[in-house]
Formats: C-alpha cells, sequence, structure tokens
C-alpha cells in the first residue's frame, strides 16, 4: 500500500518466526478482535536471553510486520535488552512507518514487553 | 432492504428531500426506489437517488423511477473519470455548490470538460443497449464467484441475497483481515478493496456493513470484488482459488483462529 517501504512490505510477505512455541516460557496476546489487531507472542527464555520468539498476528500488513521483525530484533537478546525494544526502534528497523499505522509497532513492543513481564511474574511464583 | 413503509412513517410535515441509493456500491443491493418514489410523490416531497452503481444493470428511466433528481458516474460504467450526471427533474429548484461563470444555467461553473461529457454520453448509451447482455454475462460470472467463495469455511456474502445488482460481490471471511487480503490479491495481480478500519485511514471498518448489522471483527475481514463483462469465467476461477490459499494463509497466522477443521 501506499507509504509501505520495502522491508516493512517483505515483511508481510514473508514473515519471520511465525507459529507457536510448544512449551513457551511465558506467552502474551494483546489487542483485540473488534479493533482488528490482536498479536501473540511467545518466548522461550534460557540463561536470561530469549532463546527463541515466536508470533501470531491477526491485522493488516502493518500489524504482521511489525511482529514480525520485532521478533528478529528479540531473538538472542538478554531479557533487560528486550524491555528497552520500543515502538520508535521497531519502526526504525522497518525504514519508517506512515504514521496512521505507528499504534500496530506500539502494539507489538507492548507485546512483548507482557511477554517479559508474565515470564518474570511466572519466575517469581 | 429499505421499506418504503419505514420510508412513509418517517415522514415529517418539514421534510423536503427523500434520498435512498439506487443500487450500493459497497454491498449491491439494490433498493425499491419505484415503490418509493410513488410515497414520495404522494407525499409532495423530492426523491433523490445515487445510480452510480446501477447503469449497466437497471433500468434508469426517470418517470418510472419517479425519481426528481438522479446521479450517475460515467466512470462507473466504462466513461471518463472528471465528469458527473445529475438529472434535475424540470420544476425542481436547487442552488449551486460553486459559484462563477454562468454555465450549466449558473449551476456549475467553470468550462465544461467536452471530452468528459461526450464519453459519458456515449458511455451512457453504450450501458443501455449492453444492459441485457451486461445482466447475463456478468450475472452467470457473479453467481460462479459467489458459489466459489462460499467453499472458503466461515464466509458469507454481504448485501441482499437476491435483489442485488450482479457486478459487486463483498464477503466476510472471518479470521482474515481486510488490508492484508487487499495487498496479498494485489501480488496475484487481482485489485479488489476492503471495509477495514485498515483500509479506511480511521479507526472504523465500513459503516455500511455496521449498519448490516456486521459484528465490527468481521467487518475488518471484508474483501469487496467487482465485475464486467469483460472479466472471464477462467479469472473468476483463479480468483477462487486465489482466496481459498490467501484465507487460509491468514488463518493460520492469526492467534485467534484454530486451525482445526470448524464445521
Amino acid at each position: 500500500m501506499e507509504q509501505y517501504t520495502e522491508k516493512l512490505i517483505e515483511h508481510f510477505r514473508n514473515p519471520r518466526n511465525m507459529g507457536d512455541i510448544a512449551k513457551p516460557s511465558a506467552s502474551a496476546q494483546v489487542g483485540n478482535p473488534v479493533c482488528g489487531d490482536v498479536m501473540k507472542i511467545d518466548i522461550l527464555v534460557e540463561g536470561k536471553k530469549i532463546k527463541d520468539i515466536k508470533f501470531k498476528t491477526l491485522g493488516c500488513a502493518a500489524a504482521i510486520a511489525t511482529s514480525s521483525i520485532l521478533t528478529e530484533i528479540a531473538k538472542g537478546k538478554t531479557l533487560a535488552e528486550a524491555k528497552k525494544i520500543g515502538n520508535a526502534d521497531i519502526a526504525k528497523e522497518l525504514g519508517g512507518m506512515p504514521k496512521v499505522k505507528l499504534h500496530c509497532s506500539v502494539l507489538a513492543a507492548d507485546c512483548l514487553r507482557q511477554a517479559i513481564k508474565n515470564y518474570e511474574l511466572a519466575i517469581t511464583n | 432492504l429499505v421499506d418504503p413503509l419505514e420510508v412513509k412513517k418517517s415522514l415529517r410535515p418539514n421534510t423536503v428531500l427523500v434520498s435512498v441509493m439506487y443500487a450500493a456500491n459497497e454491498i449491491g443491493t439494490v433498493e425499491p426506489i419505484e415503490a418509493i418514489g410513488k410515497i414520495t410523490k404522494q407525499a409532495g416531497v423530492l426523491l433523490h437517488t445515487d445510480a452510480a452503481a446501477a447503469a449497466e444493470y437497471l433500468n434508469l428511466d426517470v418517470e418510472k423511477l419517479g425519481v426528481d433528481l438522479m446521479v450517475l458516474g460515467p466512470h462507473k460504467f466504462g466513461g471518463p473519470k472528471g465528469v458527473g450526471i445529475l438529472y434535475v427533474r424540470e420544476g425542481v429548484k436547487i442552488t449551486p455548490l460553486v459559484y462563477g461563470g454562468a454555465q450549466e444555467k449558473g449551476l456549475r461553473p467553470g468550462t465544461h470538460n467536452v471530452p468528459g461529457i461526450v464519453g459519458a454520453a456515449k458511455a451512457l448509451e453504450l450501458a443501455v443497449a449492453e444492459r441485457e447482455a451486461n445482466v447475463k454475462g456478468v450475472g452467470d460470472l457473479a453467481a460462479r464467484l459467489i458459489a466459489g467463495l462460499s467453499k472458503v469455511p466461515d464466509s458469507y456474502l454481504t448485501g441482499h441475497p437476491q435483489k442485488r445488482v450482479p457486478h459487486i460481490v463483498s464477503f466476510i471471511f472471518r479470521g482474515a483481515e481486510g488490508e492484508a487480503m487487499v495487498l496479498k490479491l494485489s501480488d496475484r495481480g487481482i485489485m479488489v478493496s476492503s471495509g477495514s478500519a485498515c483500509t479506511s485511514g480511521s479507526l472504523e471498518p465500513s459503516h455500511v456493513l455496521l449498519a448490516c448489522g456486521i459484528p465490527p471483527q468481521e467487518a475488518h475481514g471484508s474483501a469487496r470484488f467487482s465485475l464486467s463483462n469483460q472479466n472471464t469465467k477462467e479469472e473468476v476461477d483463479y480468483v477462487i482459488n486465489a482466496m481459498l490459499e490467501i484465507v487460509g494463509e491468514l488463518r493460520r497466522i492469526n492467534p485467534l483462529w484454530s486451525n482445526t477443521l470448524k464445521n
């Protein structure tokens, strides 16, 4: 569509790390179908690092692309580093996003943060 | 469908104008303009109709329809862009939106778009002449498309099932998002539009679909196809196969969709 970068379109056409983790360390789902945007992220944590990360998304090209590229950015990072990933990082990695679609990058960043939070809650219990 | 009796009931002493689309451009429903026309005539109220999606398939006889104002968009029936047609019944007074020169009896100043006007007239002439062939030909293609798309599980046609113009086929595919479908279809050389919020530039999905009582989460999954007599059976089959694949792909990536067979 107009204003989508080539990188965004590429991630939409060929999303990376799409799917579920059979036994994830933690999982988070954000958004709601009434708005037309839902993202789920599974993370597998080993040695305080994100060893594996997978996503599933219901939404437009921007929604799918932001969640896809987020998994690329986050994979292999420590939890501390991953917590710092913000929506601006995601948009930058994609080479920019139309203003009206920025909320997709916010959703993706929130989803990962929620997953990490859920992990931390799980290990303290 | 708009119920003519509902129209009658909603008329008030100060009602001046009733406006009902002849053929809905998004979902194809044909409204009972003739019946509404009888009511408005009796009540002494003006009737306006948007017939932009109607020219190639429906009767445009303004006397039969009982309309006082009718609009047509020639680019919708093979004519050029940049020109529109507004029929105004003799005796109906309207005020201009643009002021300036005296063209079009002062109603629409500005030098006439002659090539547009000539093209519009020719397109209308052809649309009327080819109407029967269009209704039959496109009707057959639409039936084939609707039957094929209906094979995608958890999907349905929107708009009235019978009272519709043949060339507009808008479907809801549960669990798939509209813009994603538009792009994946475009990658395969198929051009459609969608009523999803993501394609509208606002946060709301199509107000038409919502007004039909379709829940927002389903309205996001709409894809609208439009046909002409220049399309072929093979193209329709190509589209059907593409949709089966695309909807499958998007449902597999959807966290809310269980990929076990749903009944």
